[in-house]
């Protein structure tokens, strides 16, 4: 009897489930993790939206895609915006995969645009114009490499925490971007007019310039990552300091020559907004992406290739939510909500994948 | 006056494969010190976290004043009494001594002046010097200690446990320490103390249990026993393991290291005047209690460690020439032409990358050679592929992450490049820790074969008949200090038991005497 009320006792005493790290899941099990997030993300969306707008979760879904895929030009709209998040995402990457968090690419992004637009407003019809092509992408390569290489330098040198330093970098970016329109804008309205005559030129359309660069910069960072010792070498320091110094890898070179490049890639970003697209500057050009840009990054686990599908989620919630808010007369919110919803569930699923929850199994107490 | 505080019975706790204590029972009673003695990895910390409620145990009971008590959170532990003093402490650095004690205890008010009297009539009662106001970054370690303990009696308990208290004090402050145990131990509290140190174990606390390999080996009165008796009891008795050992040939001075001195970023000095050479065609053996300095001397060799004083000599048995070390990067190093190999104690966190594959993690010291850009991934896969088929590597196959690896094949894989890079010197520490008998032996022989080959192998263990079967000479540490250096023919296991447990500072006795006196 005493026995058995002891039992009872550490049985309540014991937690209701563990948490366990899974050791290994087989891969159409994660997927099907996945998917079934996704679907309980559209199922929560459409039960949102049934509540808030009384809309009928077909017609909610049927908008989403017409915002997305509607028409040719809301297609090449989405293509271009998932180019515009993925080359600032493939930026953020080396720098990621080292385990430097750079949250600064809106910052290095918009001052590579800026050297962009300054070249533009002094040197535009005043040198040849390929050479001002030459002279924009060194200088939005340079400015990027600039303002990504100080935080890293005084991590290499002093350690300080690098997120911190990248994130104030943005806005020492921005208050400049707003000084330097102020500076050239004597009218006013206060925004810099487009500067069209010397922008980059187009192929075909507006849009398919950008989304070629990017390709290209899709496939040369995956090998870059993936294939040479510069990539193999980041990875180690990422992975393991320590490793690192017991093969001797010069750390602080690492983190330099990483981050120059991560700057360098933001640049290029800048340069297509700017010099690509926009043919202006203001404070919000990049317009946040360069913090997108993380999450793309993490979902895609890092790799290029996968981050490709990342941005295209990214990129189809953003078009498709608008058009949702749009549709509906509703204001912006409702599109936040739908994308948080759907990002909440994807994001979460890890967890699942990632660890087992098991229960505490009754009267298995006694062997 | 012996009433007992907590009681055990039959707490057994596995992690994975590895049991860490095997249905151990015990008690600590109210106006005692209870020492617990044993070697590193004999399960003391694991035990005395199931009764402060950071790990459940598997089975066991565990009783309190007489009754049985589930403890599932440190919370619950202090509602029973326990207090548990780390071997790192957990205080907040900006906070003052008296935020710190009372952080995370909800009933009072906060209010300052009342702590602050209440702690200083602790610190009356018991004889403790701290400042209440003062902040923690301002302290020194014993303070912060101090506080530590302020807090658990802060709270009510009258079961203290230690882990190690004295592995960061110097010897006066440990004597400080004692004399407030004591005082407690008058005041009627039961103390628990972690240790590994016998002089201590001796001098302060009334009874002494011992755990070996996470099996309880028995209690003694202290006034009943001795160091020899207490090493025994801790070591174990020699078991034969039928290790190959050929006897050495041809010696030739491959390494010499000359009055190595180092101090820590904390100021501590962790490796003090250390000298002794290491030979081609031998193995030489370090023994010592964990932490007692054996990572630092061989990252110190490897460059990894800088170092204050003295000089690491090296002898290139190609050109006959001599390099001096000191002060040179592993890569530099490397560039003179050293041929070292190092396995070190941290496998996954510095000898290998546990995110990347096999092949990868062959290339770690080879990938930077030709001019290419690119890497070349054949020959570190022919390498990989040749590894797993000599050192039987169970894995699924050569692009399989390291780290998913049982913890003999991650050695295999290790010790297997390690070898690959044709050393002279090969240092390895603790290289079949974790390890079953058939990988254990594989390693032996591995070094073994090395030896043959006219390496200079340095073999840091822990397992002390390991020690004694594999090596020719084994060089004991103590406290960052070379307590000894034997012959490990002729040596027995309790002489090095000995030498590894005391420090030449508080006896003074010239270490290598003591070794040769029998």
């Amino acid at each position: 009897m005493k026995d058995a009320a002891a039992l009872q006792k550490r049985e309540k005493g014991e937690p209701l489930f563990h948490i366990t790290k899974r050791a290994e899941i087989v891969w159409w099990k994660a997927w099907l993790i996945r998917l079934a997030a996704i679907a309980a993300s559209l199922i929560v969306c459409a039960v949102i939206s049934l509540l808030l707008g009384d809309i009928n979760p077909f017609s909610f879904f049927g908008s989403m895609l017409n915002g997305a895929f509607g028409t040719a030009r809301r297609c090449w709209n989405l293509f271009y915006e998932l180019a515009i998040l993925l080359s600032i995402s493939l930026a953020v990457t080396p720098a990621f995969k080292m385990r430097f968090w750079n949250i600064g690419a809106e910052g290095q992004a918009l001052i590579g645009g800026l050297a962009t637009a300054a070249c533009m407003y002094y040197f535009g019809g005043r040198i040849p114009t390929p050479l001002l092509f030459v002279v924009m992408i060194a200088a939005s390569i340079l400015a990027g490499m600039i303002w990504a290489v100080i935080p890293a330098v005084f991590k290499a040198f002093w350690n300080t925490n690098e997120t911190l330093f990248t994130l104030m970098m943005n806005y020492v970016a921005i208050q400049l971007v707003t000084f330097m329109i102020n500076f050239w804008v004597t009218s006013g309205s206060g925004t810099l007019p487009p500067m069209s005559a010397y922008a980059l030129p187009t192929v075909g359309n507006a849009w398919i310039l950008n989304i070629l660069v990017v390709a290209l910069l899709t496939v040369a960072v995956y090998i870059y990552l993936r294939f040479s010792k510069h990539g193999y070498e980041l990875s180690v320091v990422g992975e393991s300091e320590n490793t690192a110094l017991y093969v001797g890898i010069n750390v602080k070179k690492v983190i330099i020559r990483t981050m120059l490049l991560s700057g360098a890639l933001c640049g290029v970003t800048g340069l297509l907004l700017v010099g690509g697209t926009d043919h202006t500057i203001s404070t919000s050009t990049v317009g946040g992406r360069g913090f997108t840009a993380i999450m793309v990054s993490w979902l895609g686990r890092f790799n290029p290739l996968f981050m490709v599908l990342t941005s295209f989620l990214l990129a189809f919630l953003k078009a498709g939510a608008n058009q949702v808010s749009n549709d509906y007369k509703m204001n912006g919110s409702i599109s936040d909500i739908i994308t948080a919803v759907i990002l909440f569930f994807v994001i979460g699923c890890e967890f699942f994948i990632q660890y087992r929850i098991a229960f505490r199994k009754h009267g298995k107490e006694e062997k | 006056m012996t009433r007992p505080a907590i009681e055990l019975r039959g707490i057994t706790k596995t992690f994975g494969s590895i049991v860490a204590n095997k249905n151990i029972d015990l008690d600590v009673r109210y106006g005692e010190i209870l020492s617990i003695l044993g070697e590193n990895g004999s399960g003391k910390t694991t035990l005395m976290n199931m009764i402060s409620g950071i790990y459940f145990p598997d089975a066991g009971q565990i009783l309190i004043n007489g009754h049985e008590v589930v403890i599932r959170s440190p919370k619950d532990a202090f509602a029973h009494g326990i207090g548990m003093i780390h071997q790192h402490f957990k205080l907040v650095d900006v906070f003052s001594a008296a935020e710190n004690i009372v952080l995370g205890h909800e009933e009072k008010r906060f209010n300052k002046k009342a702590i602050a009297a209440e702690v200083r009539e602790i610190c009356e009662l018991y004889g403790f010097d701290v400042d209440p106001e003062k902040k923690i970054y301002e302290m020194s370690v014993s303070e912060k200690q101090t506080v530590e303990i302020i807090k658990v009696l802060y709270r009510g308990a009258d079961i203290l446990i230690l882990d190690e208290p004295t592995a960061v004090l110097t010897p006066q402050e440990t004597e400080k320490l004692f004399a407030v145990l004591r005082r407690m131990r008058d005041a009627g509290k039961a103390i628990v103390i972690i240790t590994h140190k016998l002089h201590e174990v001796l001098s302060l606390s009334d009874r002494v249990s011992v755990l070996r390999k996470g099996e309880y080996i028995g209690t003694v009165k202290t006034a009943e026993t001795d160091e020899t008796a207490l090493t025994e009891m801790m070591v174990g008795k020699k078991v034969s393991l039928n290790i190959e050992r050929n006897d050495p040939k041809s010696l030739e001075k491959r390494l010499e290291v000359k009055d190595l001195t180092c101090i820590d970023r904390e100021g501590t000095q962790v490796l003090s005047n250390i000298s002794f050479s290491a030979n081609g065609g031998e193995i030489l053996g370090i023994a010592g209690i964990a932490g007692s300095g054996q990572r630092e001397l061989l990252e110190a060799i490897a460059g990894l460690q800088k170092y204050q004083t003295g000089e690491i000599l090296y002898f290139d048995p190609a050109t006959g020439e001599t390099e001096s070390l000191k002060d040179k990067t592993p890569m530099q190093i490397r560039e003179l032409g050293v041929r070292l190999s190092f396995v070190p104690e941290d496998r996954l966190g510095m000898g290998l990358v546990g995110n990347m594959d096999i092949v990868d993690n062959m290339m770690l010291r080879s990938y930077r050679g030709g001019k290419s850009a690119f890497l070349d991934r054949k020959k570190p896969k022919d390498l990989a592929d040749e590894i797993i088929e000599e050192l039987e590597v169970a894995t699924p196959g050569v692009h399989t992450q390291v780290r998913k690896l049982s913890g003999g094949n991650v050695q295999k894989v290790l010790v297997g490049r390690e070898i690959a890079a044709a050393p002279t010197v090969f240092m390895a520490a603790y290289p079949v820790r974790g390890l079953d008998i058939n990988s254990s032996y594989m390693i032996y022989n591995l070094l073994n074969k090395q030896k043959e080959n006219g390496v200079a192998v340095i073999f840091v263990g822990e397992d002390l008949d390991v020690l004694i079967e594999l090596c020719d000479r084994i060089l004991v540490i103590g406290s960052g200090q070379i307590t000894g250096l034997v012959d490990a023919r002729r040596v027995t296991k309790e002489e090095i038991g000995l030498l590894m447990t005391r420090s030449v500072s508080s006896d003074g006795a010239a270490p290598e005497k003591e070794g040769e006196k029998e």
